[in-house]
């Protein structure tokens, strides 16, 4: 299980604006540990889903190139007070997180 | 020939029920696109079809990133009926990034910080209404961001 996902949503009128920082390494496959002279082996996050009220309203797909712990932000309507957002991560070795949070 | 048909209905039945299940089981991903080592041939694998320059499309990043790790990139679209939003670095080893798949209920804008190795144009792809359209710019990269 990959760590927590932190969510922050702004509600304006019944547009919601979503901010989420994902603790991750996002090692690239490319980079070469200084202290071993070795590459570090890819690992990343490949996709990410956000539901509102358990309906899919963003999907991402990554690929290497996403920065460390991952930021991303996206809006979307028709979201009210009480809703629920939830963000899920799948990376290529299989882990997963995910996190949800009530919006207020 | 009968039964041929019988199987050949029974598959199409089989795919159907397969493009229902729902998204959330982490299925869509287009893997070939993210291994693809130029920016056309991203294009060409994602859509296969031309793409036009749109001044609708805002590509916010900036001129010269100091650090290439983390290259904060925000896409908007005053277009109508956003399907998807792609971030491309050209130079790039792999140059897809991201892509964002947006629903109705979607306002088309994304944020993503993501790594650059050099300096390189990068292309904002927006897909809306069937259509595709991009916006692109140059960013000078003082240290670049695939060796850590």
């Amino acid at each position: 299980m990959g760590s927590p996902i932190k969510i922050k949503v702004k509600l304006k009128g019944d547009v919601a604006e979503v901010k989420a920082l994902m603790p991750h390494p996002m090692e690239s496959g490319v980079r070469v540990n200084a202290d071993t002279g070795e590459t570090v082996p890819k690992h990343y996050i490949k996709e990410v889903i956000c539901k509102h009220n358990g309906n899919v309203v963003t999907t991402a797909f990554w690929g290497t190139a996403v920065s460390k712990d991952p930021y991303m932000a996206f809006k979307f309507k028709g979201a009210k007070a009480g809703d629920k957002l939830e963000i899920s991560w799948l990376d290529n070795t299989g882990d997963t997180s995910v996190s949800e949070v009530d919006i207020s | 020939m009968k039964l041929q048909r019988r199987a050949l209905v029974q598959g199409l039945l089989t795919a159907a029920a397969v493009l229902a299940v729902p998204r959330w089981l982490f299925a869509a991903r287009p893997d070939k696109a993210f291994e693809e080592k130029t920016a056309d041939g991203v294009v060409s694998d994602l859509f296969n079809a031309p793409v036009t320059e749109s001044d609708k499309v805002t590509l916010k990043i900036p001129d010269i990133a100091e650090n290439g790790a983390v290259v904060p990139v925000t896409i908007s679209t005053d277009l109508a009926d956003v399907e998807s939003i792609s971030v491309i670095v050209e130079n790039n080893p792999t140059p897809l990034a991201a892509m964002f798949e947006l629903t109705p209920q979607s306002i088309p804008e994304v944020s993503i910080r993501i790594k650059m190795g050099e300096s390189s144009v990068v292309r904002a792809v927006v897909k809306a209404g069937g259509q595709l359209y991009s916006a692109s710019k140059e960013v000078k990269v003082t240290i670049g961001g695939c060796g850590g």
